[in-house]
């Protein structure tokens, strides 16, 4: 069964179907429903024997390269640090077919936002060479 | 002494038996790491055989297993190539005390050269009796890659006489580290840390040993209300206090007292103390701040330089001035860590919550927003996501 990355972004990617502001600003009933959803989707992906890995990143991101022989690592937070595309976090699963992937990533995408209507964010879906 | 047949030897049981076994090779001359691996695959065929087959002395069974696990290991080494000179430590006179076996092993696997995450690993499985596939899944990390940890550890030891009295502040951080790593995962590490410290406390006199323990029964005790039924965070001032362990707070504080008795206090007891007085209040409302904040007043003055020894210290005083000499005190307290602790969440979490405290609804919502882009645990960042967003609804 091939794997799949579905990777959640803090910015970047295809213009946000529904721009939204961050969740610190959302009524904390819409804070509420939003999480109870993400726990629910690990729960359901476990429950299917579809789970393989769920993570988080921080925001932080560091660029690092080879700095050459006797220097040190040059470091940098990238090109346009505010608007280039940054990875959020991401569930593994296991699945039967490409279109199995497409459809949970859909089905994380309808996650409650403000109002309590689905947020419509963008999944960025990668399959994971074997 | 077990002799009878053990049927019901359950894991607490057998773990602890390792150091025994262990602190008994060494002491007969064998290689401490030798004899640790050697033992880790005794306590692995153990856990394999013993619930179909348990032995009439368990202790003998796996000091026999082990012991012939390191003849085995010596032959095939020493077919290899020629075996390079080991070093033994000189058998040590022989000791019939438990705790003085623990103390002697925590010594070894603290050694002041490795790195901490190579001491809590070593001190986890030789000490506490855990085995390798224990330890990685309480890190989250693959076993393969603990184990090359612990062999790493012990490489950088081979040679290095463990025969002298160790650093026991080393210790007491280890079991700290230990405990700290044990809010999650499938392993029990704070349960673990705290029946260390146990037996750390049967062989050394030390009060802080005794405050260390006591900080670990007083901060446990807290436990089950740490979180509510749906997994979230709930705060100190929150939690359901009668959810609070009332049995391993008065063990706490009995341990406190007899530390404090010996009259050199240290940084754990200190902080034991602080913990005791959050244990005692029935209601958050209650809390004795004059009396915490005179601890932390200690506690800080345990530094030469608290802004940049122990930021935590001061960090934890700022509440309790906060608390006193209300909220704008406590910010100005936070203010001189800006420097040292500007870029941590729990800096600005705990603006948040001065903030809060003296009513100002806007500024902490920011303050729990900005700790929260710094979170480094999910359970954590949700937690101030939802302290933001509760703040910025009950703006006026």
């Amino acid at each position: 069964m091939p794997k799949y990355l579905l990777l959640k972004h803090y910015r970047g990617g295809p213009a946000p179907h529904r721009p939204v502001p961050p969740m610190d600003q959302w009524a904390p009933e819409d804070v509420e429903a939003h999480m109870a959803f993400l726990k629910h989707v690990s729960e359901l992906l476990e429950e299917n024997g579809e789970f393989v890995d769920a993570q988080a990143l921080t925001p932080e991101r560091t660029w690092v390269r080879y700095g050459g022989p006797h220097a040190a690592p040059v470091t940098t937070d990238g090109p346009l640090p505010e608007t280039s595309d940054l990875v959020a976090g991401w569930y593994m699963i296991d699945v039967e077919s490409h279109e199995r992937a497409v459809e949970l990533a859909a089905y994380v995408s309808s996650e409650p936002g403000p109002g309590g209507k689905p947020l419509y964010e963008w999944i960025d879906v990668r399959e994971v060479m074997s | 002494m077990i002799d009878e047949p053990t049927r019901r030897l359950d894991d607490g049981a057998l773990r602890a038996l390792v150091p025994r076994v262990l602190a008994g090779m060494v002491r007969r001359g064998e290689d401490f790491y030798a004899a640790e691996d050697a033992l880790q695959e005794a306590l692995l065929e153990a856990l394999r055989v013993w619930p179909e087959h348990p032995p009439r002395d368990p202790r003998a069974w796996l000091a026999t297993v082990a012991t012939r696990r390191l003849v085995d290991a010596r032959r095939s080494e020493a077919a290899r190539h020629r075996r390079e000179e080991a070093t033994y430590s000189e058998p040590r006179p022989a000791a019939t005390e438990e705790g003085d076996d623990a103390l002697f092993l925590l010594f070894c696997c603290c050694h002041p050269d490795l790195t901490p995450a190579s001491q809590v690993a070593l001190t986890l499985r030789a000490v506490g009796g855990l085995t390798t596939r224990e330890i990685a899944d309480a890190f989250y990390v693959p076993e393969a890659t603990m184990a090359q940890r612990i062999s790493r550890a012990k490489r950088a030891l081979q040679g290095r006489r463990l025969d002298q009295p160790g650093d026991l502040a080393v210790v007491l951080r280890v079991l700290y580290l230990v405990y700290a790593a044990g809010h999650a995962g499938r392993v029990d590490l704070a349960g673990e840390a705290i029946r260390l410290a146990r037996q750390l406390t049967l062989a050394t006199e030390e009060p802080e040993a005794r405050g260390l323990l006591a900080l670990m029964l007083l901060n446990h005790a807290r436990l089950p209300a740490r979180l509510d039924p749906e997994g979230r965070i709930v705060t100190l001032d929150r939690q359901e206090r009668g959810l609070w362990d009332t049995r391993e707070i008065a063990e706490g504080v009995r341990v406190l007292q007899s530390a404090l008795a010996v009259q050199r206090p240290g940084r754990y007891q200190v902080e034991a103390a602080i913990a005791a007085l959050h244990d005692d209040a029935a209601r958050a409302e209650e809390t004795d701040w004059p009396q915490i904040l005179a601890w932390y007043d200690d506690l800080v003055a345990l530094t030469d330089d608290p802004v940049r020894q122990d930021p935590a210290a001061v960090l934890g005083r700022a509440v309790a001035v906060g608390h006193m000499l209300g909220a704008a005190a406590g910010l100005r307290e936070t203010d001189r860590l800006r420097e040292v602790l500007g870029e941590r969440h729990r800096w600005h979490a705990v603006r948040g919550y001065l903030h809060e405290l003296g009513g100002d609804l806007p500024a902490a919502a920011t303050a729990y927003a900005d700790a929260a882009r710094r979170a480094t645990e999910v359970a954590e960042r949700d937690h101030l996501v939802r302290q933001a967003a509760r703040a910025r609804a009950a703006e006026p």
